[in-house]
């Protein structure tokens, strides 16, 4: 378990050279449950929207879970304890440990100004996976917040008088739904870019699954 | 055959009961159909009971983490008349014209379990007994709201003057169209619970849910029974129509 965390402690005689653990097993973890959580969230939430459409549209009932209203709510209620949880581990390891400030700070926009130019020059390089440009801190520190956007907006749509004012926050009941709705169309698309980088960089799957 | 219309009414609650255990049961086969999931979850290798057990496992336990948050005192909001919701949505497990027909001339309101008082009550009765009036939202298990405005007896009054045993666990409900349901006492006892008799400023109507409404609006709509015949006072879990098929049973909002 030991290797799995933290890599060999550095010039101790005999230790092989071993590359560096860039993600911990805890981060590995968290990301996985995480992806499991909002799997069975994002396809039963698009049932449950089904059920009484805020837009014109639908989702197509073979991409949703549950099979019906009653069975979408029972896994939708039953896998954002998953993702709270596990969501609220990400978030404790990452200020206990230091990653937080170690990874995504610092951030400027001018930073992120330039990572996005040179990016769409084709010159934002990957070569060093220990690293997140300034893109990628923008994105992740994105993600996080609307995840934390989408859990409590859910909160006030579950909830709307026990949590008065979460549901103001929101704009009351019907912009809450709205606002969850939003929230999760943001993932989704921070989800397909996030997929089709990793195709661009294989590398970094190995790394979220290795840690190396 | 010629089919009167008390015998179609019947026929059609039988053809419902039959029909409903199959399509609650679908739902998870089909949910562990889904390719990638079942693929990711390791899901195929569990049977859907086993992840039906489960998830009804988790409704429970979010029914005392809802009991737990419930704030006896916390008040839903209140709306001015000018934002009523015009025409308030028909909504039932069946079409508007379904709608039960309820006799007021001898309509008794039945009322039994733990109770000290077990006499049954007239319309008129409830109507001698105090009364208020609240414009709030209802909320829809399927995300849609509508603001009303209902009038009727405060629930706790109510309670009171049957001598319910006000530690019990549940008050339960049955109703003219075979729909039941059923609360949890916190919930019954709240100032904002009010066994309704009025939608509107007039008599509820037979769409609404005559002749009485328990209005909740702390509880999703599915949890606010309409045409109540018979209230009962339990510490046996009763469940209820659509609690029974999977939908949560506390429901609070």
């Amino acid at each position: 378990m030991s290797t799995l965390v933290a890599p060999a402690p550095e010039g101790m005689p005999g230790a092989k050279q071993a590359p560096p653990t860039i993600q911990p097993a805890w981060v590995r973890i968290t990301h996985w449950l995480n992806v499991l959580a909002f799997l069975v969230l994002v396809t039963s939430g698009w049932r449950i929207y089904n059920a009484s459409p805020i837009f014109a549209f639908r989702f197509p009932g073979s991409i949703t879970l549950g099979g019906w209203l009653g069975g979408a709510l029972l896994w939708h209620f039953a896998a954002m304890w998953l993702l709270a949880v596990n969501g609220l581990a990400y978030l404790l390891g990452n200020v206990l440990s230091g990653r937080w400030r170690r990874r995504f700070f610092p951030l400027t926009p001018r930073q992120l100004f330039g990572d996005i130019a040179a990016a769409l020059r084709g010159r934002l390089d990957h070569d060093d996976l220990s690293h997140y440009n300034a893109v990628q801190k923008f994105a992740y520190l994105g993600a996080v917040a609307l995840l934390v956007l989408v859990v409590l907006s859910g909160l006030a749509v579950w909830k709307p008088v026990q949590f008065a004012l979460l549901r103001e926050l929101m704009g009351g009941f019907d912009n809450a739904r709205i606002v969850h709705f939003l929230a999760m169309s943001g993932l989704v698309f921070f989800v397909l870019v996030h997929v089709v980088m990793v195709a661009v960089v294989p590398r970094s799957f190995l790394l979220i699954v290795r840690g190396r | 055959m010629m089919l009167g219309p008390r015998d179609r009414h019947e026929l059609l609650k039988d053809a419902r009961r039959l029909m409903a255990p199959p399509a609650r049961r679908l739902f998870l086969r089909r949910g562990l159909t889904l390719g990638g999931l079942a693929l990711l979850t390791g899901c195929d290798a569990v049977n859907s009971d086993d992840a039906e057990k489960l998830l009804m496992k988790v409704s429970r336990w979010n029914d005392k983490v809802q009991a737990f948050l419930f704030d006896p005192n916390a008040l839903a909001p209140t709306y001015p008349e000018s934002m009523i919701t015009r025409p308030f949505p028909f909504n039932a497990f069946y079409a508007e014209a379904e709608a039960p027909q309820v006799d007021a001339n001898d309509f008794v309101l039945r009322v039994s379990g733990k109770v000290a008082r077990r006499d049954g009550w007239t319309l008129e009765q409830l109507g001698a007994l105090p009364q208020a009036d609240q414009i709030t939202r209802h909320i829809c298990v399927e995300g849609w709201s509508a603001i009303g405005r209902w009038g009727g007896v405060p629930f706790a009054t109510f309670l009171q003057r049957i001598g319910a045993d006000l530690s019990a666990r549940y008050v339960g409900f049955k109703c003219a169209d075979d729909y039941f349901t059923s609360i949890d006492m916190p919930t019954a006892l709240h100032p904002q619970t009010l066994l309704t008799l009025r939608y509107d400023g007039q008599t509820l109507p037979r769409k609404y849910g005559f002749p009485m409404k328990l209005r909740m609006p702390t509880k999703l709509g599915y949890k606010n029974p309409k045409h109540i015949v018979e209230i009962f006072v339990t510490d046996d879990y009763p469940g209820g129509y659509w609690e029974d098929q999977g939908y949560n049973w506390f429901g609070g909002s």
